[in-house]
């Protein structure tokens, strides 16, 4: 029985706060379980505590209180030297004065490790980097040092491998082809892999577990789907993706258990949501409704979509994106609310400016978030 | 006209070059040219006679001569050492470390730099007066001045070198299981080390020359540049111009020498 949870090498980060003596709090008591082999993400914009949450389990900055184990191992206060933990850094930290082979066998060289010859040979050619081995990293393009940034770390088998932003000094195209990349070795080498970035996109494309951190807090944490389809801040609701929030009121609730809904009034239309997807106890709420759930159709047409109807829309903004299309669209109450269309060809063509329409979504796909929050929170600058 | 004009436009940057490098180097060609002269039964001692070797062949003729150049040399190269050591280590603390005071002192290092060498070298010798080391002046006291003037540019330079080192290699090497006196000799000294050299040099050139400061704190000790000082009354030997020459040499070599060692020593470092 106890033989079972002590093979588990999960990464266990308790109460975990950093303070810097200048009085800013970094992070906030985090509590984080990662689980051994899995490929999760700290995803939040900069400043939100992620990079010194990385740094603290690297050993390169201090924890203020709070711990951090490995399996039953508590490395909290252990040397970066002596920690099962290497990093990617985000900008490499290439030893210049040494060749791409010597900068990948550093960290078997100092753990005293014999066959190291024959690790970097599989590790260069693993990370496609044979070629590379006699020269220096400046001679390498951008995406040949990271790969070395990677390699160097791998070489060394940790039991957790740090990623901070690794792909940010990439352009789109290579970080497109290097995130596929990332997910396929961290598969074949099976280690737990923490990886920190402010891209939602890049989080959700490889973590199998996306843990939302704002202001040295996490907002939230699950796997993109349930991030994206049932957020429980309007942080979230933003940060990932776009949402509309739209002030509704409760008025009740109906049903028990599973089938439980929560009704409420969204500018005197009545909106069942299931309890769920509720994430407020006050009378008031926001209720939450994703862009693409959205859908519309010139007034007079027929709406076949079952779910909540709302008439009298305006079309206000178009933009044509190739494959789809982003509407604006005036509510009845007031409210711009946003619109994205796959351009499937059904209608064949935009919707014109200032056309009437109808909308209508399907009730499961709203979720009620609590009116204290601010509805702007998480949300790009524009 | 207009090809004239192209090819000096085409061409300026390196003539002018060429002209620097040459209006820098003359003094030594002059030097070196010199040190084959043969001036024996000349009255002018400034215009080349006849070609000679007697005076590479016999370099310690004139009386004295080279006895002060052993003193420069030992002076300099105890006074290179301390004021490196003590510059390097100086270099890491404001650097590195956070202190209470770290700007004034980063000023007060700077200070001496700025000082006119006349004053410092006056008020060096009424301090070793106070002292009550008036009577004992010599090879002690020109060392603690050369090592005092010294600092100042050893810190300077390899501060320089520090300041631009990226902190990430080293945690980088911490992260890849490297302890601190590890990630010191293989990561940050290889990479502060030019650094460390060219601060080296320049505090064996800087001690190695210096007539002001070392002509008022010596007392009866003769510094090489004393030698020439005192001889140029009576006409310089042109033994003066070998050790000029013969001085120019090493440290071309040692500056290559410097440049191949330290790519080297990285490799090294890295394989051990």
């Amino acid at each position: 029985m106890s033989s079972v949870s002590e093979s588990r090498r999960d990464l266990r980060l308790s109460g975990l706060h950093k303070r810097y003596s200048n009085g800013f709090t970094a992070v906030k008591s985090l509590d984080l379980v990662i689980p051994q082999g899995s490929f999760f993400a700290l995803l939040g914009p900069s400043g939100c505590g992620k990079t010194t949450t990385l740094r603290m389990v690297a050993g390169l900055e201090e924890v203020t209180a709070g711990s951090i184990k490995i399996g039953d191992q508590d490395i909290t206060s252990e040397k970066p030297f002596r920690r099962p933990v290497n990093t990617v850094f985000q900008n490499y930290a290439l030893f210049p004065h040494l060749t791409i082979a010597e900068n990948i066998e550093f960290g078997p060289k100092r753990r005293g490790v014999k066959e190291s010859a024959a690790q970097v040979k599989e590790i260069l050619e693993l990370t496609e980097l044979t070629e590379q081995a006699g020269k220096k990293p400046a001679q390498l393009s951008g995406g040949q040092q990271q790969r070395v940034a990677l390699a160097r770390a791998l070489i060394n088998r940790p039991e957790v491998l740090l990623l901070d932003e690794p792909l940010g000094a990439l352009d789109l195209k290579l970080r497109r082809s290097m995130q596929g990349e990332l997910k396929r070795i961290q598969e074949e080498v099976g280690l737990t892999f923490v990886h920190v970035t402010h891209d939602q996109e890049e989080a959700m494309t490889m973590a199998d577990t996306v843990a939302v951190m704002n202001q040295g807090e996490i907002e939230q944490l699950g796997s993109p789907y349930e991030l994206y389809t049932n957020p429980q801040t309007t942080f979230v609701a933003n940060f990932l993706g776009r949402s509309n929030l739209i002030k509704g009121t409760v008025i009740g609730r109906e049903g028990s258990g599973a089938d439980a809904v929560v009704k409420v009034d969204m500018h005197g239309t009545v909106i069942s949501i299931k309890q769920d997807r509720v994430h407020t106890v006050s009378k008031e709420g926001w209720i939450g409704i994703r862009p693409e759930k959205l859908l519309i159709q010139p007034e007079g047409t027929s709406l076949a979509d079952p779910g909540n109807h709302f008439s009298s829309a305006v079309v206000v903004g178009a933009s044509y994106l190739g494959v789809s299309t982003e509407y604006v669209l005036k509510m009845p109450w007031g409210q711009e609310l946003m619109c994205f269309e796959q351009n499937r060809g059904v209608r064949g063509g935009i919707v014109e400016l200032g056309t009437k329409v109808d909308v209508s979504w399907r009730q499961e796909y709203v979720f009620l978030l609590d009116s204290s929050q601010d509805a702007q929170a998480g949300r790009e600058e524009e | 006209m207009h090809r004239v004009g192209n090819w000096i436009g085409k061409h300026l940057m390196i003539t002018l070059g060429i002209l620097v490098l040459i209006y820098m180097y003359i003094p030594n060609f002059v030097v070196a040219l010199m040190s084959f002269n043969d001036s024996s039964g000349s009255r002018n001692l400034y215009q080349f006679q006849a070609f000679t070797w007697d005076n590479w062949l016999n370099p310690c003729a004139p009386n004295g001569m080279c006895e002060s150049l052993k003193v420069s040399v030992e002076i300099a190269l105890v006074a290179t050492i301390v004021a490196t050591i003590l510059g390097t280590l100086a270099s890491f603390a404001l650097v590195r470390h956070r202190f209470e005071g770290r700007s004034t002192m980063n000023l007060l290092i700077f200070l001496p730099m700025a000082t006119p060498e006349i004053v410092m070298g006056s008020s060096l010798l009424a301090l070793f007066v106070a002292a009550g080391m008036g009577g004992s002046l010599g090879f002690v006291t020109i060392l603690i001045a050369h090592i005092l003037f010294c600092l100042s540019f050893v810190v300077v330079t390899v501060r320089t070198r520090l300041a631009g080192l990226d902190s990430n290699l080293e945690k980088a090497a911490m992260d890849l299981y490297a302890n601190e006196w590890q990630t010191f000799w293989r990561i940050t000294f290889p990479l502060v080390f030019p650094g460390i050299l060219a601060a080296a040099l320049l505090a064996f050139s800087l001690s190695f020359d210096d007539f002001i400061i070392t002509n008022l704190n010596s007392g009866t000790t003769v510094t090489f540049p004393m030698f020439v000082w005192g001889s140029a009354q009576r006409g310089i030997p042109m033994q003066v111009n070998v050790i000029g020459t013969a001085m120019f040499l090493i440290s071309l070599v040692i500056v290559a020498a410097g440049e191949i060692g330290a790519r080297r020593r990285a490799k090294m470092l890295a394989n051990r």
